[in-house]
């Protein structure tokens, strides 16, 4: 019994199963989706230049090359050196913290992360909400608290654009502990909500990008090697069946 | 020119012949006269794709070793380095951890089909047992590897696996420390896992695979009829010797083998390209965090390969009953072939009890693996995971009462193999 459509489904079945899979393990409880698409360069040219301007003053990303942000983001080396290099770094060193971590300690009660590979630790839709979940805080030390990180040392850094927000809590009860209800703004910044949703988007996107540069050129590739294999398999499938033909 | 082409490829031969007169047979014997069964079907093809996947695994495993650094301080870094700014090196590396789980996938399938169709039984205990030690050095072989990128998940997976020794009695703290080289998993316990994982335990893997293929081609394989071929008529189109239903492995199966590994290559090329974390199933996300001994992630899991066998450990409420449990689950399937009494082989033709029973085995493998790779915080899933692990050791005790006392009722075995695939 020649089949070769059961296997053809199988394959189908498997390929489904590997969409789907990863779909289903990496679904991250109640955080809005971010929608980062890593194929949008102006998005990541966009969030390069935020995460110089607001981010990099405390965090480093001391895994990444300015040389390599250029050429993956599609950037002349005077274009990155003037606008996204405030470090002093040459080209082709890594993206160092303006702060020191004994600083950061204590300023903030603890050195602030490398974020290197933040969006592949905690996903891109978690950085992208952990930038829109800051609120007044007055019990904090900053002055400052985050919904999606509970307790961080981290004050806004985007409240300019996003403006002042507060959140609201239905109080503890018993053992019940406080439950957010939502954001309420306080004082308006410069963005309107869907501006700053693109800010937010374009940091995370970028993070997401800082966090595996090789993931452009990995589908990118990977289409080809698709092609390729799916060739050969043909031609292998053809040559074992000219081979079957005498096996009766 | 063709004719001057043949003459070269016969002079090259009988410079050979005459200088190594058994490599000829050797090949011969290994490769055109071994004679496999002409009906094997899809669930034949594992042990050569798990072939195809340890070359895969040393061969970019050789190419990671020329970057990473084996210290507890350089080797994160020098994982991103391999990621970043080697040329290729983010491909070698997705084709090493990718490959980690594929080896595991064929290598379950492959066994359970040994279940399925008896392949373990007389005359091939011997397979069975080698290829039982193999499945042990494998599972060695990638926690000693999952241990040195360094992140979080390699350095909280290691110290609750390797603390498991420590409930040994009277010498389980020296043990967990003289396998640490530390109170903790450090520096030291890095290096040498370093040297296990490159060189010992691939070393033992390539001699237990070698000598699981030859003890194969002593006896010959089995198929899914789970007939004797060798005892079968003799004669077909190559030897008069030879067994009628038997057909060259090569060229016959290595044509068809390589449209199978064509397949199986595609689907490792989609997750490879397209999902190389798996959703994290293969790359953990907390291990895209340095190890830090004072940070304990929210959960600790072992890699999806070994989770079963964790779920095992965990619901058992006894830390060194759970780790008896535990070790127990893999050392049963050593007994298999003595625990089958049953003289029918493949499931084609056993009794309904055993097909139930098998497929009772896998669901029970399965969903203990879900339980093993969640949090664990879930009363109701302890009970059910306690009901799953007495299941899997129910099937060995029902399949030796099932076979030793006559309760099974099998159907006729035809004499010759049936139609191939």
């Amino acid at each position: 019994m020649h089949k070769p459509q059961r296997w053809i489904a199988g394959l189908l079945v498997a390929l489904t199963l590997g969409l789907a899979l990863p779909a289903a393990a990496s679904e991250e409880g109640g955080l809005e989706p971010s929608n980062a698409n890593l194929a949008d360069t102006g998005s990541l040219q966009h969030g390069a230049k935020l995460f110089m301007n607001y981010c990099s003053g405390c965090h480093s990303l001391k895994l990444m090359r300015y040389s390599r942000i250029a050429e993956d983001l599609d950037l002349s080396e005077d274009q990155v050196m003037n606008n996204l290099n405030f470090s002093g770094a040459n080209f082709g060193e890594r993206i160092p913290p303006s702060m020191s971590p004994a600083d950061g300690k204590t300023w903030f009660g603890a050195a602030p992360p490398d974020l290197s590979l933040m969006a592949r630790a905690k996903g891109v839709d978690y950085v992208f909400n952990y930038l829109k979940s800051f609120y007044l805080d007055a019990s904090r030390p900053v002055g400052w608290n985050n919904t999606v990180f509970p307790n961080a040392s981290m004050p806004n850094p985007l409240w300019e654009l996003q403006g002042v927000q507060t959140a609201k809590f239905k109080p503890a009860e018993g053992t019940e502990p406080a439950q957010f209800e939502g954001f309420e703004m306080h004082q308006a910044g410069t963005l309107k909500p869907e501006e700053f949703d693109k800010v937010a988007r374009d940091i995370a996107n970028f993070l997401q990008y800082a966090a595996e540069p090789a993931a452009m050129q990995r589908k990118s590739i990977g289409i080809w090697v698709l092609l390729f294999l799916a060739a050969f398999t043909l031609l292998a499938y053809f040559l074992k069946q000219e081979y079957w033909k005498d096996v009766h | 020119m063709a004719n001057r082409l043949t003459q070269a490829v016969s002079g090259v031969q009988e410079w050979f012949n005459d200088r190594a007169p058994s490599f000829g047979p050797f090949y011969a014997k290994h490769m055109t006269q071994y004679y496999a069964p002409k009906n094997f079907n899809i669930w034949y093809i594992f042990g050569v794709l798990s072939m195809v996947v340890l070359i895969n695994q040393i061969v970019t495993g050789i190419f990671l070793t020329m970057f990473f650094k084996p210290s507890a301080a350089e080797a994160f870094a020098s994982v991103e380095y391999i990621m970043r700014d080697v040329e290729w090196g983010w491909l070698i590396r997705y084709m090493h951890s990718t490959g980690a789980s594929a080896f595991f996938v064929v290598v379950y399938i492959h066994m359970f089909r040994g279940v399925m169709y008896g392949s373990y039984k007389k005359p091939r205990e011997l397979v069975w047992l080698l290829g039982m030690l193999i499945y042990l050095v494998l599972m060695a072989e990638a926690f000693m590897g999952y241990v040195l990128p360094w992140g979080q998940m390699s350095f909280w997976g290691a110290k609750v696996i390797i603390s498991l020794f420590g409930a040994i009695p009277y010498v389980g703290s020296a043990l967990t420390e003289w396998i640490m080289g530390d109170y903790l998993p450090s520096d030291a316990t890095l290096n040498r896992f370093f040297a296990l994982h490159v060189i010992a335990l691939p070393l033992v893997l390539l001699l237990l695979v070698v000598l699981h293929i030859f003890a194969l081609h002593e006896v010959g394989s089995n198929n899914p009829d789970g007939v004797e071929i060798k005892k079968g008529p003799k004669g077909n189109r190559w030897s008069d010797k030879a067994p009628a239903d038997g057909i060259p492995f090569h060229p016959y199966f290595t044509v068809k083998d390589t449209f199978y590994t064509g397949c199986f290559l595609l689907i490792c090329a989609f997750i490879i390209f397209f999902q190389p974390t798996f959703g994290g199933l293969f790359l953990e996300h907390d291990n895209f965090i340095e190890a830090n001994r004072l940070v304990t992630p929210e959960h600790i899991k072992p890699t999806w390969y070994y989770t079963p066998f964790y779920a095992m450990l965990r619901v058992v409420p006894n830390k060194l009953a759970g780790v008896l449990t535990m070790f127990s689950a893999i050392l049963v399937l050593f007994f298999l072939p003595w625990l089958d009494r049953g003289k029918v082989k493949s499931w084609r033709y056993r009794g309904t009890g055993f097909r139930i029973a098998l497929f009772v085995l896998g669901i029970c493998f399965v969903w203990l693996g879900k339980i093993g790779s969640g949090p664990g915080t879930d009363p109701v899933e302890t009970i059910i995971g306690r009901f799953l692990t007495a299941a899997y050791f129910g099937f060995f005790i029902f399949l030796w009462v099932y076979t030793a006392f006559g309760f099974e009722k099998t159907k006729a075995v035809p004499e010759r193999v049936n139609d191939h695939d």
